[in-house]
């Protein structure tokens, strides 16, 4: 962040926007580090933010990927899929967010366990696609507190795999999967979780697992074989993402939940996968086809 | 002679033409008309329209300066006790407050107090003065979480007193329900909403937005940290309520929440805004308050065939009588005694129909209200591919989660004494947080009742601020 935009940046009250930082990650898959001091301050892991782009943008919520409370920025990272993701991923370095709110949702359940709590096993972490970036902020954090945890991340390609050397910094060991065996693993994230439990009869305490649905469906449903609890972040529609709409409700454990105030992370044996994924594709037919 | 002629109905938008658009129905008095309406005012020496309004506007005495045309010192009358005039003329249920009490009502009809002070209110929009007298600064700080009616006023009445006041609001917009709920076709935001907003911040009002009290920062840290000497809680009504009945998660069935705030905060109805909505051909809409009117009516102008679903009788529908016979007069239709029991779906997992059964009214309830029994085998399938469930809310649990000591009841409402004061010394809350649903002008009353009380609090610190444990 350069000096004078911290300047500019701090004369501004309340959240900022400011986005300091911009790098491509990946084809499609921007970092931006955005000034928001309180954001940053109040941060826990497995929290997201709401942003929108433009005067009529939606509001769009995304995971932060890191967060520095004495710089007073926050790190997200979006892809492209879409008119609003595409209007954030356009914004450039010294440009402004039209607004950003949050932290949102409640922190991981893993930030209030005891330190011997968070020691006495080993953890396993799954990153689909963009997930790998949500799932940065806690491996750092249960790194930070002693634990000790293995990652996997997954992508289309190697060209597509993002946050791996600060993953590597944070993690014991860190696994790759490809579909097109370009890095890592051919295969899929569950593939790999198969041989790390079955061949290397590796144990761990609890997965959590970040990425597509139907990535998380998978390794919800692996993680139940093998009698390992697990976590998943779930990534549904949200209007307002306080609690006040109800787009973002899923099934937990046969009962009604709000991801964005009971959630987003939820126990990943309980959580009714097939009809999230129907829920996220309700405006699709409109966003392609428009209004 | 003055209550001999007949009250005198603001004129409307043809109902044939305001279904296909979102612009005001009602379009309000002229002068004349205005004045004319005035006039039946019996000015009362003991008036029962005042006590009767949650906030005690003078209303003889507006209405009085309104028959003499001088309307904008009617506005300066009103200015005294409500900072939000144009919106209350719009959405009170006059016909249970200030209307239901007036004296010219036993015989013949009230006098039309609720289209006066809108009137009063635009007009001095257009033509008057702002009024910003207020009490030199204290030095004291407020801070306000909630920028719906109850922030509102309280803010207002308290940067009148001297007070510095902030209100923190969790979405982009300031207003709350006036923005993200009440659809423009009943209160159009552009000029009403957004000048009694301009209006409180050139009175010195601060309004930060995307700050979620709760999240962003805590009650805490509004008292500890960031140095406020007094906290208002009106973070308003939460989290939609569903009927927990089979198929309620499909594809097509919606909170009314969600509906509306899609349509009026993120202005999906509009070609230029980026949030997509769906809207069926056929939408049910299950309830029978504002809430329920306003999704069925912004549905029927976004195209759709609508009916109202509702599981008691048309008298006992809790919404305005203005709203349910706008919505009957553009033509949504009215399913009264009958209540869905399940949702059903096709098999892509959108909803394709109700099912519901009939209800008749049997003996009353502790509340005194006759309540609905199921008429047995009288169930039926009704077709739809929309459901916007429209069943009232239940309160946002990240304020009380997240505030050391904060007393909440069963309902996970904030609890207060009369005045206001929770159970933390130094912080108040009113408005739906604290009532549950409720609406503009309750929590208008509340937002007043709170500042009073803070006001006394922060004047004399050594009186006890609570009653409550």
């Amino acid at each position: 962040m350069s000096e004078s935009m911290c300047a500019q940046a701090s004369g501004s009250k309340g959240s900022g926007g400011l986005i300091v930082e911009k790098r491509m990650l990946a084809e499609n898959i921007y970092l931006m580090k955005v000034y928001a001091p309180r954001i940053a301050k109040a941060a826990l892991p497995g929290q997201f933010v709401i942003v929108r782009a433009s005067e009529h943008g939606e509001r769009i919520p995304l995971t932060i990927s890191d967060y520095n409370a004495v710089r007073g920025v926050v790190t997200l990272v979006t892809q492209v899929v879409g008119v609003s993701s595409r209007l954030i991923c356009r914004k450039a370095e010294g440009e402004r967010l039209t607004d950003i709110a949050g932290p949102l949702g409640r922190p991981s359940e893993f930030v209030y366990k005891t330190p011997a709590e968070l020691t006495s096993g080993r953890w396993l972490f799954v990153g689909g696609g963009l997930g790998a970036a949500p799932v940065y902020p806690q491996v750092k954090w249960l790194h930070a507190h002693g634990a000790t945890i293995d990652v996997i991340v997954g992508a289309k390609s190697a060209s597509l795999l993002i946050f791996q050397e600060e993953m590597r910094a944070v993690c014991r060991t860190l696994y790759i999967a490809t579909d097109d065996g370009s890095a890592g693993q051919k295969g899929l994230v569950t593939d790999v979780i198969r041989r790390l439990v079955e061949e290397d009869r590796q144990s761990y305490e609890t997965v959590v697992a970040i990425g597509p649905m139907i990535m998380m469906k998978f390794v919800a449903q692996l993680a139940q074989q093998y009698q390992i609890p697990s976590v998943v972040s779930m990534n549904t529609l949200m209007v307002d993402g306080t609690g006040m709409c109800g787009a973002c409700r899923v099934t937990v454990g046969g009962k009604t939940q709000f991801t964005c105030v009971n959630g987003p992370e939820f126990d990943g044996a309980l959580v009714d996968f097939d009809e999230a994924m129907r829920r996220q594709t309700m405006y699709r037919e409109i966003e392609i086809n428009g209004k | 002679m003055a209550n001999k002629i007949p009250r005198i109905e603001a004129r409307e938008q043809d109902p044939q033409m305001r279904r296909a658009n979102f612009k005001e129905v009602c379009l309000g008095y002229t002068d004349e008309e205005a004045m004319l309406e005035a006039t039946r005012c019996l000015q009362c020496r003991n008036p029962k329209c005042v006590p009767a309004c949650p906030v005690n506007i003078r209303i003889p005495e507006f209405i009085a300066k309104t028959a003499q045309g001088r309307f904008v010192e009617a506005a300066g009358i009103i200015a005294r006790d409500s900072c939000l005039p144009a919106v209350c003329g719009r959405v009170c249920p006059q016909e249970t407050q200030c209307e239901g009490c007036c004296i010219l009502g036993i015989k013949g009809k009230p006098v039309n107090i609720g289209k006066l002070e809108r009137f009063v209110a635009d007009y001095n929009r257009d033509h008057g003065t702002v009024f910003l007298t207020k009490e030199p600064a204290n030095g004291r700080r407020v801070a306000i979480v909630g920028s719906g009616p109850a922030g509102l006023s309280c803010a207002h009445d308290l940067a009148k007193n001297g007070y510095e006041v902030t209100i923190f609001e969790a979405l982009h917009k300031a207003g709350g329900v006036l923005e993200y709920g009440i659809p423009e076709f009943r209160l159009p935001k552009g000029t009403v909403v957004k000048y009694e907003i301009d209006n409180l911040k050139q009175l010195g009002v601060h309004i930060e937005t995307n700050v979620i009290i709760g999240r962003t920062l805590t009650v805490d840290a509004l008292l500890d940290e960031e140095a406020f000497d007094a906290v208002f809680i009106a973070s308003g009504a939460g989290l939609p309520k569903f009927m927990n009945i089979l198929g309620e998660n499909l594809n097509g069935v919606v909170s009314a929440n969600e509906f509306l705030t899609r349509n009026n905060l993120m202005r999906a109805y509009e070609v230029t805004s980026d949030t997509p909505i769906y809207i069926g051909q056929r939408v049910a809409v299950v309830g029978g308050g504002n809430v329920a009117m306003d999704a069925a009516r912004s549905a029927l102008r976004l195209g759709a065939e609508v009916t109202v679903v509702y599981r008691r009788t048309e008298k006992e529908l809790p919404a305005r009588i203005e709203e349910v016979h706008h919505a009957k007069e553009e033509g949504v239709i009215f399913r009264m005694l009958c209540n869905p029991v399940a949702v059903l779906g096709d098999e892509r997992g959108w909803v394709r129909g109700l099912r519901c059964v009939c209800m008749e009214l049997g003996d009353p309830d502790e509340s005194g209200r006759r309540s609905p029994v199921v008429i047995p085998d009288s169930e039926f399938e009704m077709a739809t591919d929309m459901v916007i469930m429209s069943l009232g809310t239940s309160p946002n649990p990240l304020i009380a989660s997240t505030t050391k000591g904060l007393a909440i009841d069963r309902r996970q409402c904030v609890v207060v004494d009369e005045h206001g004061a929770t159970s933390r010394k130094g912080v108040f809350a009113g408005g739906d947080i604290v009532t549950g649903a409720a609406t503009v002008i309750l929590a208008m009353g509340a937002g007043r009742n709170a500042a009073a009380a803070i006001h006394r609090f922060l004047t004399k610190p050594a009186m006890p601020s609570s009653s409550i444990d």
